[in-house]
């Protein structure tokens, strides 16, 4: 402590260290890769492992590392079997038997059963909106007369049990084993075993930094080529790492330097980077893309008025959302269907004002009709994430633009997570509207829509709107087994739905992913999928 | 000495008695459902509140405190809402890079700051000087985040010295470490060395004024000798002081420096839990950062008394 410095040691100690990292530097450098390890930033980190409990995408996308499902959407939005062999529907459409395929085994070595998938999709039916669509229609469900077979019993016919057992988002119906399964839906499940083509290695996982999935060497793929989430699950590398970085920019120059293979979710404005480079791939792998949302509160005055309602929508123009959020047309769309464009469903029915832009003069209209007062208009308006403090911003600008008195009130994602579900009047920090994306298979069927639910403060999604006639359509829609009355009830669901303006979607836009063009067989997938990918 | 530092350790203990109850309170206060964040878009409002009870959330905060503490005084720091992992394997996770970070950061800094503030104060009004200012000036105006991306363009895109991101434990070879330390150190070590050449330069400036100075060159001691052993000794209180200070900063988060570099420290960790409202990794990384400064401004005066026999505490 009491020697002196002198400028000879000191030099000779910056010499010494800088010499000594540089030549680590570039031994290092030099190293080796491993081939068979997949390095991909993610659109956010991992935080919550069971996705049955929540419906965060990260979640999801653990789900379909590790687990499997009975079904899964082909990329004609077609039901396809996968882990079942086979089923059959008795006469009176009542009893579905389904036959597991030979092979089928959880990581721990146990096969998989009837129970299992009972207990599991008992569980999923607990938390998920068309799980508990499915489950009012289910007697019972049981594991049937060998371990293999798995029986659901309904109360009465419902159209809809193989798309319900397909959902291919959040929640993912994922086969679980009964041991874990049989926990509580808001407990998260205490070990992560799976029958999917990856398995979860524990003892890496660092929460907010990296998640490591080893190649289940076990796994028996259908012989099927992959298609969107159905098909062979054939993995082509020993492991996938999710590596979480913070800032957009690193992960520009980690994707370039070669450090890492695949970037979920860059942002539009770096996109022109990526596509200029020769060795960096940049494709949309989601055609259906994500549905960008305006939702009103329906229990605070002065939107309980439906004509209030309907002026805030009128009043916006969805290109001028798009423009501000994406900027680059490629990667958008002008879109007034509920149930997106690009799916059997979709239909413009009442959304010309949003797709024309030409609504400003009947919000007008509306509003003195009204009698609006000029009460402020509380829209909520997160600034920490990226692909939605945009859209308040613009929003807010329209609807002042046609009369309203706006209050644009700024705060985090999480906070406004937790004031979305409070219905307090607005005086005790309750709200009026605030802004949302789905991806687009989360909203492509009156059933998961959440939106279109008609129930009320009980029952209903935040906004709550309480409109029977919707519930009465969904219901039918639910019980309808033929597609082309399917869409006539979906269009009529919709045309309700914008008469109530229960929300609107204010733009469909896409968020291509890239790779390092060492990366071959990258599937177009409801969510990122790490089979079939060679390196 | 020994009775003083064991003063200082028995005050410590109401200073984080009263933090880990101003951060608990500051959090139960704060918008935001730790519980809705993992329930999801579709939950019902039982089932968040099914959540909330296994979380704990809807006891008494009276309750809620207590049992914190309670579990707290056994060394269980709890366990993290959303990972469900216990806390203090999330924070020795993230204790090894940032720890690195600080040493060779501060250790770097010293090693060259304090020379060129020696030298700055030495050779007062020349270019020399204002060069050591230039570079500290620039040191504090440039935002560390823009220092980074100019390293990483510079020694990762072009030159391809060392690798955009990332950390090593040193436990995976030395080389490994190195490499990947070295620019985030670099980084910071530029704001480092303008704030500790600055404060030696001014202390230097201080002392050297002074009669004893005077004295010791008129007994002809080597210009070397009369800096290192007569002025610089002499002026280390304020110096040791920055570096203490700049060294419990690092440990308690450098957020903008491990996002850059994408090194997994407790800065990120704490912002990662702020904004998913985990409870118990807030709470415990809070109360080990104020643990943390009470250590360092111990040590700092205990080095006072070390550095300047002047200074006795009583």
């Amino acid at each position: 402590m009491n020697m002196p410095l002198t400028f000879k040691n000191t030099r000779g100690l910056l010499r010494n260290a800088l010499f000594t990292a540089t030549l680590a530097g570039m031994a290092a450098m030099a190293a080796p890769v491993d081939a068979q390890t997949l390095r991909a930033v993610k659109h956010s980190a991992l935080r919550v492992l069971d996705p049955i409990m929540t419906t965060a995408y990260m979640s999801r996308n653990h789900g379909y590392m590790i687990f499997d499902t009975l079904y899964a959407l082909d990329s004609s939005l077609t039901p396809q079997p996968q882990m079942v062999a086979s089923h059959t529907v008795s006469d009176d459409g009542l009893t579905y038997t389904f036959t597991l395929r030979d092979g089928l085994m959880f990581h721990d070595g146990a096969p998989v059963t009837g129970e299992d998938v009972a207990a599991s999709i008992a569980r999923w039916g607990e938390r998920d909106g068309m799980g508990q669509v499915l489950m009012s229609f289910v007697d019972s469900m049981s594991q049937g007369a060998s371990a293999s077979e798995f029986v659901i019993q309904l109360k009465e016919p419902y159209g809809l049990v193989i798309d319900s057992l397909a959902k291919p988002s959040s929640n993912v119906p994922f086969i679980m084993p009964k041991r874990l399964a049989e926990t509580p839906s808001t407990e998260p499940i205490p070990e992560q075993i799976g029958s999917g083509p990856f398995k979860w290695v524990a003892d890496e996982f660092q929460p907010g930094v990296l998640a490591v999935y080893a190649k289940n060497e076990d796994y028996v793929p259908r012989d099927e080529p992959a298609s969107w989430a159905s098909g062979g699950k054939v993995v082509n590398v020993d492991r996938v790492e999710w590596v979480v970085m913070p800032d957009d920019q690193t992960a520009l120059n980690a994707l370039q330097a070669g450090e890492i293979d695949y970037w979920e979710s860059p942002p539009s404005d770096l996109l022109p980077i990526l596509e200029l480079n020769e060795e960096i791939t940049v494709r949309n792998l989601n055609a259906l893309g994500f549905q960008t949302i305006m939702r009103p509160n329906t229990l605070n005055a002065p939107m309980d008025d439906v004509r209030i309602r309907s002026a805030a929508i009128a009043s916006v123009y969805q290109k001028d959302v798009l423009d501000a959020l994406v900027g680059n047309p490629k990667y958008y769309s002008l879109c007034g269907a509920m149930f997106v464009c690009g799916t059997p469903l979709a239909s413009d029915i009442g959304s010309e004002t949003l797709i024309e832009g030409n609504g400003m003069e009947k919000a007008k209209a509306l509003l003195a009709e009204a009698g609006y007062d000029g009460t402020p208009i509380v829209i909520m308006h997160p600034t920490d994430v990226g692909t939605l403090r945009t859209q308040p911003v613009v929003v807010a600008q329209a609807m002042r633009d046609a009369g309203f008195v706006v209050d644009l009130q700024a705060m985090d994602w999480q906070t406004l997570v937790g004031k979305r579900a409070s219905q307090a009047s607005i005086a005790d920090g309750g709200w009026h509207m605030f802004m949302t994306n789905w991806v687009g298979a989360d909203v492509f069927n009156p059933l998961v829509n959440n939106m279109v639910n008609g129930k009320g403060p009980e029952g209903g999604w935040f906004g709550w709107p309480d409109v029977p006639k919707l519930e009465d359509l969904r219901t039918a829609y639910a019980t309808e087994t033929d597609l082309a009355k399917q869409i006539e009830l979906a269009a009529e669901i919709q045309k309700v739905a914008y008469e109530e303006a229960v929300y609107a979607p204010i733009g469909q836009y896409f968020v291509p992913t890239a790779w390092s063009s060492e990366l071959d067989g990258v599937l177009d997938a409801p969510a990122p999928l790490f089979w079939n990918i060679t390196k | 000495m020994i009775g003083y530092i064991f003063q200082r350790i028995l005050a410590a203990v109401p200073v984080m008695g009263f933090v880990a109850l101003f951060v608990f309170l500051l959090l139960r206060l704060t918008p935001g459902d730790p519980a809705a964040i993992i329930a999801g878009d579709t939950a019902t409002p039982a089932q968040l509140e099914a959540i909330r009870d296994s979380l704990g959330l809807n006891d008494p905060m009276l309750v809620q405190f207590f049992t914190w503490i309670g579990r707290l005084l056994q060394g269980d720091f709890g366990t993290s809402i959303l990972s469900g992992k216990p806390v203090i394997e999330l924070i020795e996770a993230r204790m090894e890079p940032t720890i690195s970070l600080a040493l060779t950061t501060i250790t770097l800094s010293v090693v060259i700051a304090v020379p060129l503030g020696v030298i700055a104060a030495w050779k007062h009004g020349t270019l020399i000087d204002r060069f050591v200012m230039l570079l500290s000036v620039l040191g504090f105006s440039i935002p560390v985040f823009v220092i980074g991306y100019l390293m990483i363009s510079l020694f990762s895109m072009e030159l391809k010295w060392f690798p955009v991101q990332g950390f090593r434990p040193i436990g995976d070879g030395v080389g490994d470490f190195l490499e990947r330390i070295a620019l985030p150190t670099f980084t910071l070590t530029l704001l480092y060395i303008a704030l500790i050449a600055r404060i030696t330069r001014t202390s230097m400036l201080e002392i050297l004024g002074d009669d004893y100075i005077r004295t010791a060159r008129a007994k002809g001691l080597p210009e070397s000798r009369v800096l290192m052993r007569h002025a610089l000794r002499n002026c280390s209180v304020p110096i040791i002081t920055v570096i203490g200070i700049g060294f419990a900063l690092i440990i308690s988060g450098v957020v903008v420096t491990e996002s850059v570099f994408n090194l997994p420290g407790l800065g990120r960790l704490t912002v990662d839990a702020v904004l998913a409202r985990d409870y118990p990794v807030i709470q415990a990384v809070i109360l080990l950062a104020s643990l943390i400064y009470v250590v360092i401004n111990l040590l700092i005066d205990i080095a006072y008394v070390l550095l300047d026999p002047r200074i006795r505490y009583s």
